[in-house]
Parts: C-alpha cells; sequence; structure tokens
C-alpha cells in the first residue's frame, strides 16, 4: 500500500455499469516524508476521501477487495484517510483536505 | 487505473473465441493535466468509446472484473469515457473529442 494525496477529480458519464456511484480521484503518491513520488494514478475512492487529503491506496487486483464480493474493475483504490504519520526523524505529511 | 486517449482501431479475424465481437481498440496514455506520456496499448472497449475521446482504463487482472470481460484473455479494459478532469491548482482539463 502507499501513500498518497488527493489532487483532483475525474468525470465520467458513460462507465462501466459497476462503476456507478463511486467516485474516481485522482491521486499523487508521496513518500513517508510527504514529498511527491512518481507520476498520479487515477484510483476509485472507497472511504469517503476529499480534495487535498492525504490518503493510503493499494494497487493490484487487491485493490477491488475494497468491495468484496463484488467485482469492481480497479486497479488502485483508496483505502484510508491519514491521520498522521510516524517516521524516525519526523514527517512533514499532514491530514491535508480542503478548510 | 490510467487516462488514455483512444488513437486507433485494431482488427483481428483469428483470435481466441472470447473475444470474438469485443472491439479492440489502440489508446495513448495521457497525465491528468492532458498530457502525452507516450505508451500505446491495445484495450478491449466495454463502453462504446470513440475516436480522440479521453478514456479510463484499468490493466492487469482488475480488467477481467469489467463487464463483459469475465473469464477472458484481457489485461486492458476501457471501463469509462472521460467527460472532465478536475485539478486542485483550478486548472480543468476539458477532455474531450475537440483534441
Amino acid at each position: 500500500m502507499y501513500l498518497g494525496k488527493v489532487i483532483g477529480t475525474v468525470v465520467c458519464t458513460a462507465k462501466n455499469p459497476v462503476l456507478e456511484g463511486k467516485k474516481i480521484l485522482v491521486v499523487q503518491p508521496l513518500d513517508p516524508q510527504g514529498r511527491p513520488s512518481g507520476k498520479p494514478v487515477i484510483a476509485l475512492d472507497s472511504v469517503g476521501a476529499g480534495a487535498g487529503e492525504t490518503i493510503y491506496w493499494c494497487r493490484g487486483r487487491e485493490a477491488s477487495f475494497a468491495w468484496y464480493p463484488a467485482e469492481v474493475p480497479t486497479e488502485a483504490t483508496i483505502v484510508a484517510i491519514v491521520d498522521r504519520v510516524n517516521v524516525p526523524g519526523g514527517s512533514k505529511l499532514e491530514p491535508g483536505g480542503r478548510k | 487505473m490510467l487516462l488514455a486517449r483512444v488513437v486507433g482501431t485494431v482488427v483481428a479475424t483469428r483470435k481466441d473465441p472470447r473475444l470474438e465481437g469485443k472491439k479492440l481498440l489502440v489508446v495513448k496514455t495521457v497525465s491528468p493535466d492532458g498530457k502525452d506520456d507516450g505508451n500505446y496499448l491495445v484495450a478491449v472497449d466495454t463502453v462504446d468509446a470513440g475516436f480522440r475521446e479521453t478514456v479510463l482504463i484499468v490493466q492487469g487482472s482488475s480488467a477481467r472484473m469489467a463487464v463483459e470481460c469475465k473469464d477472458r484473455p484481457v489485461d486492458t479494459a476501457i471501463i469509462g469515457v472521460v467527460d472532465a478532469v478536475h485539478l486542485d491548482d483550478e486548472k480543468a482539463v476539458a477532455a474531450s473529442a475537440r483534441k
């Protein structure tokens, strides 16, 4: 699983019926210190994450297990909203979110 | 999951019987701000996407979970037609066939 920050949303009208009612967000992966690492990814939201929030997400087939036993075609899913990260030397990660 | 733009079609006469009737499209991945990433993929279309439209694609074994792709030899599927991408820095990226 990876840390990330919600940086945007994707709007789709025509989509696979299984995706109906699910939020699609743009996520910037972060390292534990809060620095961007890698390219932004598109992820489904299973926890109600909002703009600017720090989250963690999982990728691969396991990403669809957030809705188990439903089979949802996703390879990246936001599975938690991060309150705090504790690492040696400290982390600049903050919960974020739109104030 | 990734954003991509439809840039072509694939015609195959001899193919796995479980791919019969499936539309195969050539897509080029794009970043959330609309720039080309330069990677080409062949994807099975499940949403009737059209030429030059921006689409949402899912890769890996999760692609088989898309409706119409169950138990078929598919590892990239188009699961949505993107209307718009909104990034938090207030740049709304219009994702349409106009490009």
